[in-house]
């Protein structure tokens, strides 16, 4: 890459506090579409850091699929369900925060002496191929990786079928209990829900 | 201070490290189900950066990090929607997305 050290570690380094507080506050944050709006933050600043690793495709790619579809989708998600509840308090709830923030902060640290204390075989020189990358990836697409290409094509298929099958809301004539005729409109009824917590 | 050539390998490893552990402790302690498939595209993303990261570092000149990276980022998306149908039936049907609701697999 052209640009010069001191602007890249700049960029690194606004980039990762973005990423990492961002990340923090996807997951500690009371209202939930701050969380969505921050998470699509923080898929910026990761295609921002693929760039800075000289891959320009696959940080168009982040932005395309994760910031204009996973996380459009997730706020739809959001629109539909969301509904203002009180969770019911859990008993032992201390101990399970205790329990899981060490066993986070564990495996923080285990990665963390992993990165620092392994001596890693750099070839040099670093991005050699540059703005080449985006040939290399639709070579490697269209000889030695064609088997996963299609199969991911059929993946991408197989989900869309469930996602419509396991979305849509069942359009039938009768009601299945009550043997009524059902109005079909597109305002969502409060109905009584079919898997109710027995205990 | 000593001049650098390029950033070094290590300081990508500890970003996408710590996104990776902050994605679990969102997975294990989030009450809302949606807030838990949000950690788990923060997770997919710490794994993306590091393969990306070795890709540019170790792998310059067959560049099979980003091709895994384009494969896991399809996966992803084929992830979020299942995942998010999955959810909006369940809300259907138990009109709540609290995670401790959830227990039908419980045997």
């Amino acid at each position: 890459m052209s640009i010069a050290i001191t602007t890249q570690i700049i960029c690194f380094t606004i980039l990762s506090l973005v990423i990492l507080i961002g990340a923090l506050g996807v997951v500690l944050l009371e209202s939930i579409v701050y969380s969505a709006f921050l998470l699509g933050g923080v898929f910026m600043s990761v295609a921002g850091l693929y760039l800075l690793l000289n891959a320009s495709f696959v940080a168009a790619a982040q932005v395309l699929v994760y910031v204009g579809a996973v996380n459009v989708l997730i706020i739809f998600a959001i629109m539909l369900v969301n509904k203002k509840e009180d969770l019911k308090p859990i008993n032992d709830i201390k101990s399970r925060r205790i329990i899981s923030t060490s066993i986070c902060l564990t495996l923080l640290s285990l990665l963390i002496r992993v990165d620092l204390t392994n001596v890693w075989s750099l070839s040099s020189p670093q991005n050699s191929i540059g703005e080449e990358s985006t040939i290399r990836i639709g070579e490697h697409l269209f000889s030695d990786y064609l088997l996963p290409f299609e199969v991911a094509s059929v993946l991408l298929l197989m989900a869309m079928i469930g996602a419509i099958v396991l979305a849509r809301r069942d359009v039938m004539s009768k009601d299945i209990s009550t043997g009524l005729p059902v109005d079909q409109e597109l305002i969502e009824k409060s109905s009584e829900p079919m898997l109710t917590n027995k205990n | 201070m000593m001049s650098l050539e390029s950033i070094p390998i290590q300081a990508f490893l500890i970003v996408s490290s710590a996104l990776f552990c902050i994605g679990i402790w969102g997975l294990l302690n989030s009450r809302n189900a949606v807030r838990v498939l949000m950690s788990i595209e923060l997770m997919l993303n710490a794994v993306n950066i590091n393969l990306m990261t070795f890709s540019s570092y170790v792998d310059n000149n067959l560049i099979q990090g980003q091709v895994f990276t384009i494969f896991v980022i399809t996966v992803a998306a084929a992830e979020a929607a299942v995942g998010l149908a999955i959810l909006l039936s369940l809300y259907r049907n138990r009109v709540t997305v609290d995670m401790e609701s959830f227990n039908l697999l419980k045997w």
